[in-house]
């Protein structure tokens, strides 16, 4: 059942939240200009897992592999990449909604993993990633013997 | 303008309701006009080609994307932080546009869309004679 109970604390919780919410707009690297940077909320991220993976999805579309780096280090992945400004020479802009710039996003990984075997596939501008967890990692199902 | 790169996770309303109920996300555009035509440059990854329905009738243009789904119902999610669905928007366009000879294209996840401008609209220079 869901309850909805008064709590102070989350309120507190609430205006620090504003609170830096207005501090990271002010002072967040996310300059107007065409080249800003955007250093861990692009892109957002899926990530799931079976037995024997861990299994990480982004959508990037307008992007191919070589624009993409995916890089493991111990416990951390990070996503990096750039996605270019459409041609802007002698034409007027109706709409301009989608991102252009360099982005950066870090994410622990919940277990340990095999770095050797990681791959990334990109199909329609929908990055994922499979990670095999390390054997150590891995369920272990344990075989129960009857007591003689 | 980067803060447009964020998908929106909240489904949006479509005005002509579907009969499936799936949520459905505005893809986020650029349309960019030149001499000869109006591009719309749509992002809408993981659909196939042939799931994609552009339509163009009396100045409205809509766009319709199906995705199907990529994991499962029975998916543990560790972080869920975008939706996967459809992707629906339409819109009116005002400048004069050539019906016959709108051109598609899908590649790596964005749609391009190519409206010629029929040649009444085009800019025409007019020389101006001098005796």
């Amino acid at each position: 059942m869901l309850t909805t109970r008064f709590n102070r604390w989350n309120t507190m919780n609430g205006f620090r939240n504003e609170v830096d919410r207005l501090f990271t707009d002010i002072f967040g690297d996310a300059p107007a200009g065409a080249l800003a940077s955007r250093v861990g909320t692009f892109p957002a991220l899926n990530i799931w897992e079976d037995a024997e993976h861990i299994r990480i999805e982004a959508e990037l579309p307008g992007l191919q592999l070589a624009d993409i780096e995916v890089v493991v280090d111990e416990n951390d992945l990070t996503i990096k990449g750039s996605r270019k400004a459409p041609e802007t020479e002698g034409v007027s802009f109706h709409r301009r909604e989608r991102g252009v710039g360099t982005f950066s996003r870090t994410v622990r990984l919940p277990v340990a993993i095999d770095a050797e075997k990681v791959e990334a596939t990109l199909n329609s501008g929908v990055l994922q990633v499979t990670l095999p967890k390390a054997p150590e990692a891995r369920p272990r199902k344990i075989e129960v013997k009857a007591a003689q | 303008m980067s803060t447009a790169m964020e998908r929106q996770t909240q489904p949006t309303e479509v005005t002509a309701e579907r009969t499936r109920t799936r949520p459905t996300y505005t893809p986020a555009v650029d349309i960019v006009e030149n001499q000869d035509e109006l591009l719309v440059l749509a992002d809408m990854p993981g659909v196939k080609a042939a799931d994609v329905d552009v339509q163009f009738e009396n100045g409205t243009l809509t766009i319709h994307g199906h995705v199907h789904e990529r994991q499962s119902n029975a998916t543990r999610f560790l972080r869920r932080e975008y939706g996967v669905g459809d992707y629906h928007r339409t819109f009116q366009v005002s400048e004069l546009v050539d019906a016959e000879q709108i051109a598609a294209e899908y590649v790596d996840g964005v749609l391009k869309l190519h409206l010629p401008k029929v040649a009444q609209a085009k800019p025409r220079r007019i020389a101006v004679q001098g005796k």
